[in-house]
């Protein structure tokens, strides 16, 4: 019998772990954050407006960045919407702004105000204004103010952490599926690279590049999503009906599809796709959710039902529970595990696309080590590498918890060997928890 | 000379108390039968013992050394063997590299001379098997003599054999007892725990019976008889060990015609009539699990035809089988009837699923309902329906095997070895089902290697030699073990 804590943490431990990262990256990643570009400009416009009202005039300084640029454009667009009088705009180095300002102060309609962008407001310039241009003295600086929230923790930073995730998350579904029935499919990393580059070639070649028509896109795409499905279903034939290993069967097809891939690619990168082929990897079209994580999410709420509430779920967990007895209730044992194969490599396909669609390329070197990754999500999820038992909902927190450690040890500045020995140890120790489950 | 002495043995688990107090004592030159049914302790008193398991209180003595409990190091170095079912054998090793395994000495092997001290220990215990043997060729009862010849060359002074005989041929078993009498000559003190009564009367000379986890009493062999036995295990008086059935066998319903498969089954014919019990006897290895397993489509015939009711089955896999309404129970229950790590509930919906489901979608309120329904009816004791299998016993897990074929109403049951592992409580409820499905006009064929039961349960009695039927019993109340085991033997 195990401790209560250990009984506790296997059967939440993941969400517990996931929240604990989540809390340690917010506490090591405060920083001091500001509001840049167009939303800044417009905050500053309404601050100006509210608080000393529309016949007050404006001096605009802000720096050379583009964040800065929007920032200043949008500001000035508003005040002068709002019949504000911008005597000045002033975008560059300190060394302009000190120029236009001092030009500025020999005039008799100074401003009343200088709004200033956050990284302008710091210069010395601004800060001493008194002291170094003494005409000037007297007339306020404002910007916003600034406020303190973790780096980890923004809204730009959690988006990268699930679009770095659709991919890996996407195929540890069917990845999941297969360890349950009791395989494995190492072949999933060369298919990404194979339904890339088989994406992005027949969009070049048959489908007019750059102008091909979304209708043609989509079903170039669903072509390379087959050819995958078809390597799965062969991949899952010949585990059962030849009852050879599938570590072994799908460790040779991950060298012919990385193979195939290389062949048909050249060893190139594939360019010369439309602006809209990135609409699945980079859009964001609901609520400002990427529509890869939108994708994501939609197929694990499937195979959650599938799993949990369909006669084909159970036959998967029976079949990886014990084949034998599966078969002598009934059960089609070939036709689940040709089901789980070919899903697994769709869902491969699928992540393929999205990957080119992301780097709006298609390159034979795309899904390296993933299959790793993807299996790392599975068993840190808490899914048996013995099969018949597991859970898609774990798989979701196994990624997850992948993905944080990564992203936090990004933001916190550790270098990337270490990254791997962490990622390592702790699918190790995911693994440890599994056998001391299954011992108690 | 007492060899060993284990006293005031105590070990709970979570919610259950494995063993209360528990004493033992066992003699050099004797066997010592353990016996009592499932769940009573026996393995967890074995455990204590070899050192896998360690007691919450009490102490062991090996002639007169106390031994530190609950490591399995020390118990070894004491001079005490385990044989369990399962052999711990490498199956590609040789006979004599399995014997000295973990004792070779030096970075060298000494393999001439551990070929010829396993043909001593061989000799030694009056059997003939090669050393130079892989141990994946060998036979069950070699390999079990292996085992033992293992724990000699380990210096053991006390073996403990857990169900010997289970997977044992008749021949074997005798050949087995004259091993034990050997070691009993040599001064060994032998443990011999099996559910057989008929073996414990052959082999040992004292019996102890354990019920729930106490010691309910150790007897000499002379001193007791077998319904004493029971009611010392049961803990009451079974009336009947074998219920009897009030139903006349109707017009024929199941008939199978020239069955064969290779030279494992060869033209076997037979037919069931409704209601009728037709038990298959023989030896193990002479056909009838395989023609079972012909009939349900699990494995591919070469000839033979099966009709139900008067319709020809086309059975080419064991789903066409269950939609025509033939269930197989099989022998081995573990790796083949259940899933074991899954819970009651899958493992009983597992073949029914279409009763309750719609576009593939289960509706598990019916589910469950239907298994509450079963586990009413067959006093299916589970903590809840989401338990593992794993975590029942014998019974139990037959009765959820049982109740997933009831649910299919299937016309033919095949039961192979119903009781087998099963205690004697758990074996007489078993018994009361078959015969109630007899009633309701099934036709049950149940192979069984325990002539007892075959005797006390079958309506008619078919035997069978290697893969043919070689002789039927008609009138079985005037049958003996003896006529039947002349046909057995060919």
């Amino acid at each position: 019998m195990m401790p209560r804590w250990l009984r506790l943490f296997s059967n939440h431990g993941m969400v517990a772990v996931l929240v604990l990262l989540c809390a340690f990256y917010s506490a090591a990643t405060l920083a001091e954050q500001n509001i840049g570009g167009a939303a800044g400009g417009e905050a500053l416009a309404e601050k100006i407006i509210h608080e000393r009202g529309s016949g007050v005039r404006v001096a605009i300084v802000a720096g050379s960045g583009a964040d800065d640029g929007v920032f200043a454009q949008v500001l000035q667009d508003k005040l002068v919407e709002a019949g504000v009088q911008v005597v000045l705009a002033v975008k560059g180095p300190p060394r302009a702004a000190r120029l236009a300002l001092t030009k500025l102060d020999s005039t008799t309609a100074g401003p009343d105000v200088i709004a200033a962008s956050y990284s302008a407001s710091r210069w010395s310039l601004l800060a001493h204004l008194d002291k170094l241009l003494p005409k000037l003295a007297g007339i306020p600086v404002v910007r916003l103010p600034s406020y303190v929230w973790p780096n980890f923790l923004r809204t730009d930073n959690l988006l990268n952490i699930a679009n770095q995730i659709a991919v890996i998350a996407i195929i540890a579904i069917g990845m999941t599926l297969v360890i349950v029935s009791g395989g494995i499919d190492l072949s999933v990393g060369s298919l990404i690279a194979l339904s890339a580059v088989l994406a992005t070639l027949l969009i070049r070649d048959a489908a007019n590049a750059e102008e091909a028509a979304p209708g043609a896109m989509v079903l170039c795409c669903l072509a390379a999503i087959l050819v995958c499905a078809g390597v799965g279903l062969f991949t899952g034939a010949i585990v059962t009906y030849f009852a050879v290993p599938p570590f072994i069967v799908t460790l040779g097809m991950m060298l012919v599809a990385g193979g195939l891939a290389e062949k048909l690619s050249a060893n190139q990168s594939i360019y010369h796709l439309p602006e809209s082929f990135v609409w699945l990897g980079r859009g964001a079209d609901l609520a400002g959710i990427p529509n890869a994580v939108v994708l994501m999410g939609l197929l694990y709420v499937t195979a959650h039902v599938l799993m949990t509430r369909t006669t084909l779920g159970r036959y998967i967990y029976a079949v990886g529970g014990n084949a034998e007895a599966a078969r002598l209730s009934g059960v089609r044992v070939e036709r689940v595990r040709l089901f789980v194969y070919a899903l697994c490599a769709a869902l491969a396909g699928v992540g393929g696309v999205i990957m080119a669609s992301q780097l709006k390329s298609g390159a034979p070197t795309y899904g390296q080590m993933y299959e790793l990754y993807v299996i790392a999500a599975v068993v840190v999820g808490g899914t048996s590498l013995s099969g018949g038992e597991g859970r898609v909902m774990g798989t979701l927190i196994g990624a997850l918890v992948i993905a944080v450690i990564r992203n936090g040890m990004n933001l916190t500045g550790v270098e990337s060997s270490w990254q791997k020995i962490v990622l390592g140890s702790i699918i190790v120790a995911a693994v440890l928890v599994d056998r001391l489950k299954a011992r108690n | 000379m007492t060899l060993l002495q284990m006293a005031g043995i105590d070990k709970s688990y979570p919610g259950v108390q494995a063993l209360r107090g528990v004493g033992m004592e066992l003699r050099a030159g004797e066997v010592l039968a353990v016996l009592g049914e499932n769940g009573a302790g026996k393995s967890t008193l074995i455990k204590a013992l070899a050192g896998a398991v360690n007691p919450d209180s009490g102490t062991i003595h090996i002639s007169g050394t106390s031994l530190r409990t609950g490591s399995p190091h020390e118990a070894r170095r004491a001079g005490v063997a385990v044989i369990y079912q399962e052999f711990n054998l490498a199956p590609a090793l040789t006979a004599a590299e399995n014997i000295f395994l973990g004792q070779e000495a030096g970075v060298w092997l000494q393999q001439a001379d551990e070929r010829e001290a396993a043909a001593r220990l061989f000799r030694r215990l009056g059997v003939e098997v090669d050393p130079d043997a892989l141990c994946r060729d060998l036979n069950i009862a070699q390999q079990q003599v292996v085992e033992i010849a293992k724990a000699l060359a380990a210096r053991a002074r006390i073996i403990v054999m857990d169900e010997p005989s289970a997977t044992l041929t008749l021949q074997e078993v005798e050949r087995l007892f004259g091993v034990i009498r050997e070691l009993k000559k040599q001064g060994l003190g032998i443990i011999y725990i099996s559910h057989r009564l008929e073996e414990i009367f052959a082999i040992a000379d004292r019996v102890m019976v354990l019920r729930d986890g106490e010691h309910v009493g150790t007897r000499d062999i002379g001193a007791v008889d077998r319904d004493s036995l029971i009611e010392m295990m049961v803990g009451r008086r079974l009336d009947q060990e074998f219920p009897a059935r009030h139903v006349v066998p109707g017009n024929q319903r199941f008939v199978v015609r020239g069955l064969c498969r290779a030279d494992k089954v060869c033209d076997v014919s037979f037919h069931i009539r409704r209601g009728e019990v037709l038990a298959l006897t023989g030896l193990i290895g002479s056909g009838r699990t395989e023609t079972a397993r012909l009939i349900f489509g699990a494995d591919q015939r070469d000839a033979g035809t099966i009709a139900l009711d008067g319709k020809e089955l086309r059975v080419d896999c064991p789903r066409d089988a269950i939609r025509a309404g033939i269930a197989l129970l099989t022998e081995d229950r573990k790796g083949q009837g259940l899933v074991l790590s899954h819970s009651v509930q899958d493992n009983f919906a597992l073949p029914n699923l279409s009763f309750w489901s719609r576009f593939g979608f289960i509706n598990r309120r019916d589910e469950r309902m239907a298994l509450d329904r079963y586990v009413a009816d067959l006093r299916i004791k589970a903590g809840n329906p989401e338990q593992a299998v794993r975590n029942l016993s014998g019974g139990n897990q037959q009765k959820v095997v049982l109740a997933k074929w009831l649910q299919r109403q299937c016309a033919v049951v095949i039961f192979d070895e119903p009781t087998r592992g099963i205690d004697v409580a758990a074996k007489l409820e078993i018994y009361l089902l078959i015969n109630d499905l007899a009633a309701q006009g099934k036709a049950i064929l149940m192979i069984s290697s325990e002539l007892p039961e075959v005797l006390g349960m079958a309506d008619r009695i078919l035997v069978m030699h290697r893969g043919r039927i070689t002789g039927e019993v008609q009138d079985v109340a005037r049958a003996t073990q003896e006529q039947i085991m002349k046909l057995a033997v060919g």
